[in-house]
């Protein structure tokens, strides 16, 4: 019985104190920017960017392969800052702040050809041949990829309503800078 | 001399790991997309394999069978095994950072690779002396390895070709690991002779 303990204490102590040192010799620099970058972005890994997570595109921004705009969700704010992390001087006057946004079915158009609700990548579209076909809002990400499929053009990327849930008070800081998703106008 | 080489001849094609004893077949369905990183995945589980089965066989000789505590060993095995992954992974990351990425997740994966158990569980029970277990573990490996890359191979020239659309993707390669299977299993009447 104590040999048992103090054996396999012993094994894994040593096996412990071997990888700590191995770690310590073997260890690779990686760019603390990176990190950085990865903490600015929203770390969602939405993929909207086109990169495998928020991981790959902060990494893809430190190379200088992907511009500070990159994240969609994030929209103005998170491209400000990452330019100002990055020390650029970006004109985003451009960029539309738009918050999130989701995909949006105009049941006049839509015909029922389920070829939106194929593409989508989280599933977040519902409907069988035929019928009209609705989204389901919690799953949207707003990526865009089925508002391309539609043959009938009856998709459209539209802002979250804000509802009693979801609503809040412009943050004291920022107040007129940057008004609340949807304006701040309730619509149910 | 003789009796080495035959050991490991036996254990590359006669009790090929994979096909034969049909361990470790996480890895030769999920890294043999491309040729590189199957070789890159048989290399990594060589390594980890032969300092596996030598870790083994001391620690079976050095602790558990003197201290009699022989229900301890899958414990202390899997142990041994976790710690030379982790060590194989930092090797790897700071060797070849390319290999590391196309790995992914199989690189840690290999601690719960059970050929790498098996393989030390089945020395002990083959009562095999030192040089006999690494000779087993790397000859495994070996198997392992070539395994990996001749199924590689074949799956690169499968994606080319016209494949009926039932059969399509995944069905098509677990039938062509079935007929490769087969092929080795007719090694076994080279053992008879």
């Amino acid at each position: 019985m104590l040999e048992a303990i103090v054996g396999l204490t012993a094994l894994g102590g040593g096996l412990g104190v071997f990888l700590g040192v191995a770690a310590k010799r073997l260890h690779v620099e990686s760019s603390p920017l990176e990190g950085e970058l990865e903490e600015i972005l929203p770390g969602q890994n939405c993929g909207q960017c086109g990169y495998p997570g928020c991981a790959a595109a902060a990494v893809a921004v430190a190379k200088g392969e992907a511009p500070v705009t990159v994240c969609p969700p994030g929209g103005r704010a998170v491209a400000h800052a990452l330019a100002e992390k990055l020390c650029l001087t970006v004109d985003l006057s451009g960029m539309a702040d738009t918050g999130p946004m989701v995909a949006h079915v105009d049941e006049t158009v839509c015909i029922g050809c389920t070829k939106c609700a194929r593409k989508c990548p989280t599933d977040a579209i519902v409907g069988a041949a035929k019928q009209i076909h609705g989204v389901v809002q919690d799953a949207c990400t707003g990526c865009g990829a089925c508002v391309e499929t539609c043959p009938a053009h009856g998709i459209a990327l539209q802002a979250i309503p804000v509802t009693l849930q979801s609503w809040y008070w412009p943050k004291p800081g920022d107040a007129g800078a940057k008004p609340p998703a949807g304006n701040g106008v309730l619509t149910q | 001399m003789t009796e080495y080489l035959l050991l490991i001849l036996g254990t590359v094609l006669v009790n090929n790991v994979v096909l034969v004893k049909f361990l470790g077949l996480c890895p030769f369905m999920g890294v043999s997309n491309k040729v590189d990183s199957a070789l890159g995945m048989g290399m990594a589980t060589t390594f980890v394999l032969t300092l596996s089965t030598a870790a083994g066989w001391a620690l079976e000789h050095g602790l558990l069978q003197p201290l009699d505590m022989a229900y301890l060993r899958i414990l202390t095995f899997i142990l041994v095994i976790a710690a030379v992954v982790q060590f194989t992974e930092m090797v790897i990351k700071k060797i070849s950072p390319s290999l590391y990425q196309v790995l992914g997740i199989f690189l840690p994966l290999i601690t719960t690779n059970c050929a790498v158990l098996g393989v030390a569980l089945l020395n002990i029970q083959e009562n095999h002396g030192f040089v006999q277990s690494v000779l087993y573990g790397f000859g495994s490996a070996t198997g392992f390895t070539l395994v990996m890359v001749m199924f590689a191979g074949l799956r690169e020239r499968l994606a080319l070709s016209m494949v009926p659309k039932a059969f399509g993707g995944a069905p098509i390669s677990f039938i062509t690991a079935g007929l490769l299977s087969m092929a080795f299993m007719g090694f076994a009447g080279l053992a008879a002779h």
